[in-house]
C-alpha cells in the first residue's frame, strides 16, 4: 500500500545516514570507511531482497535452470522492484550476468549524464544487496556489483559461485 | 549476518497475489526496507531511546524534501487552521503515500491538538518487537516525517505516537500538537 516514492525518499535518506554517522566518528572518510559503509548498505539489501522473492514466487512453479532464474529477475522480480523491466541481459553461460537498465530508477533523481558519477555506488550498493538475497533465497550464491557509465543507464554484475 | 531481531513470517505474506495490488505494487519494498532499516539502527544504537530518535531525525530529513512532492502532486493550498491541516493530513496525504486513511479524533478544547487513529498501519505489516524492545517506537519515522514536512509550511509541532498495536495496543494513535506558528524568511537558526 505504500507509494513508489516513499521507498526512493527513505533509500537516500538511508544512504545518507549510513555515510553520515561513519563520518561523524572520525570527521573524514578514507576508502575503508566508504566500504564499510557499502557493505552496511548492501547487507540491508541482501535482507530486503529475501523477503522479496519470497513473496513474488511462492506460488510460482520451480524454475528449469541458472538461465530461467535471471531472465525471472530481469523481468518480474525487476518490475516489482525498481518498476521496469533489465533492458538488456548478456552471459557468458559461465555464469556471469550482465543486467543493463538505462533508467535505473534509484539514479534517475540523481542526474542525467556525468553529473554525481562518484556518488553513483552508494546509491547502488543497497540494490546489488538486494538482488544477491533474491538470488540467494533461490538457490544462487553469487556476487553482483553495479557500475555506472552514464547515468542513470547502469549494468550489474552477477557472478553466479559454484560451490 | 543478521540477528533476527522483527521476523518477517513468511507465511504471513501470503495475502493474495500481486496483481489484486494494481496501485501500489512496492509495498512490500518499503516495508521490509524500512525493517532492515530499524534492524540496522537496533545493532548500531545501544539502547531504544537511541534508536527512537534516529528514527525520528531520519524522518524529519525524508519530510522536509516529502512536502514538496506532496505538494507538487496534490492540489491542496494553503490551509486556513490546525483543523483544515488535520483533515488534509489525514485524507490525502496519509492516503497518497501509504494507501490508509486514519481518522481524526481527540480534539482538545483549544483545538490545537488532535489525534490520527490508524486502524492499521503499513510499516508494522509481519512485524513483531521481541521482548527485549519494549521501549522501541517502531515507526517513531512518521513522527519525523510530520514535523519536517510541516515545519517547512511554516508549523512548528510536536507529534508523536500515544498507542501502539505493536506494543499491545488496540490501535495505533499518533498525536500531534500545534506549537506555534513559524515566520517566514528568518536566517538559519533563528525562530
Amino acid at each position: 500500500m505504500a507509494d513508489e516514492s516513499l521507498f526512493e525518499f527513505l533509500h537516500m535518506e538511508m544512504v545518507s545516514h549510513v555515510f553520515t554517522e561513519q563520518q561523524s566518528s572520525k570527521g573524514e572518510m578514507d576508502n575503508k570507511d566508504r566500504a564499510v559503509c557499502i557493505s552496511v548498505l548492501e547487507a540491508m539489501g541482501f535482507r530486503v531482497g529475501q523477503g522479496l522473492i519470497e513473496r513474488l514466487t511462492k506460488d510460482s512453479p520451480s524454475f528449469k535452470d541458472e538461465l530461467d532464474i535471471m531472465k525471472f529477475v530481469c523481468k518480474d522480480f525487476w518490475t516489482k522492484v525498481f518498476r521496469r523491466q533489465v533492458d538488456n541481459l548478456r552471459t557468458n553461460h559461465q555464469g556471469t550476468y550482465v543486467l543493463q537498465d538505462n533508467k535505473f530508477s534509484l539514479l534517475t533523481q540523481l542526474s542525467n549524464g556525468k553529473q554525481y558519477l562518484d556518488q553513483a555506488a552508494k546509491y547502488l550498493a543497497f540494490s546489488c544487496g538486494v538482488v544477491r538475497g533474491a538470488l540467494s533465497n533461490l538457490g544462487l550464491e553469487s556476487v553482483v556489483t553495479a557500475e555506472v557509465a552514464v547515468m542513470p543507464s547502469c549494468k550489474f554484475q552477477v557472478v553466479i559461485q559454484k560451490l | 549476518m543478521w540477528p533476527r531481531l522483527l521476523r518477517h513470517s513468511a507465511a504471513q505474506f501470503g495475502r493474495g497475489p500481486t496483481h489484486e495490488m494494481p496501485h501500489f505494487p512496492n509495498s512490500e519494498l518499503f516495508t521490509l526496507t524500512y525493517g532492515a532499516l530499524v534492524t540496522q539502527l537496533c545493532k548500531d544504537y545501544e539502547n531504544d531511546e537511541e534508536v527512537n530518535k534516529q528514527l525520528d531525525k531520519m524522518g524529519y530529513n525524508i519530510g522536509v524534501r516529502l512536502i514538496e512532492d506532496f505538494l507538487a502532486r496534490s492540489t491542496i493550498g494553503r490551509c486556513q487552521d490546525f483543523r483544515e491541516t488535520a483533515d488534509v493530513i489525514a485524507k490525502v496525504a496519509f492516503k497518497m503515500y501509504l494507501g490508509i486513511t486514519p481518522s481524526v479524533t481527540n480534539w482538545s478544547p483549544a483545538g490545537d491538538e488532535f489525534s490520527l487513529i490508524l486502524e492499521n498501519n503499513p510499516l508494522a505489516d509481519f512485524v513483531e518487537l521481541p521482548d527485549n524492545h519494549n521501549t522501541l517506537i517502531y515507526s517513531n519515522l512518521l513522527c519525523g516525517v510530520l514535523r519536517g514536512a510541516l515545519e517547512m509550511v511554516q508549523m512548528a509541532v510536536d507529534v508523536k505516537f500515544a498507542q501502539d498495536t505493536l506494543r499491545g495496543d488496540n490501535v495505533t494513535e499518533i498525536r500531534m500538537k500545534f506549537i506555534k506558528r513559524i515566520e517566514e524568511n528568518l536566517p538559519a537558526g533563528e525562530e
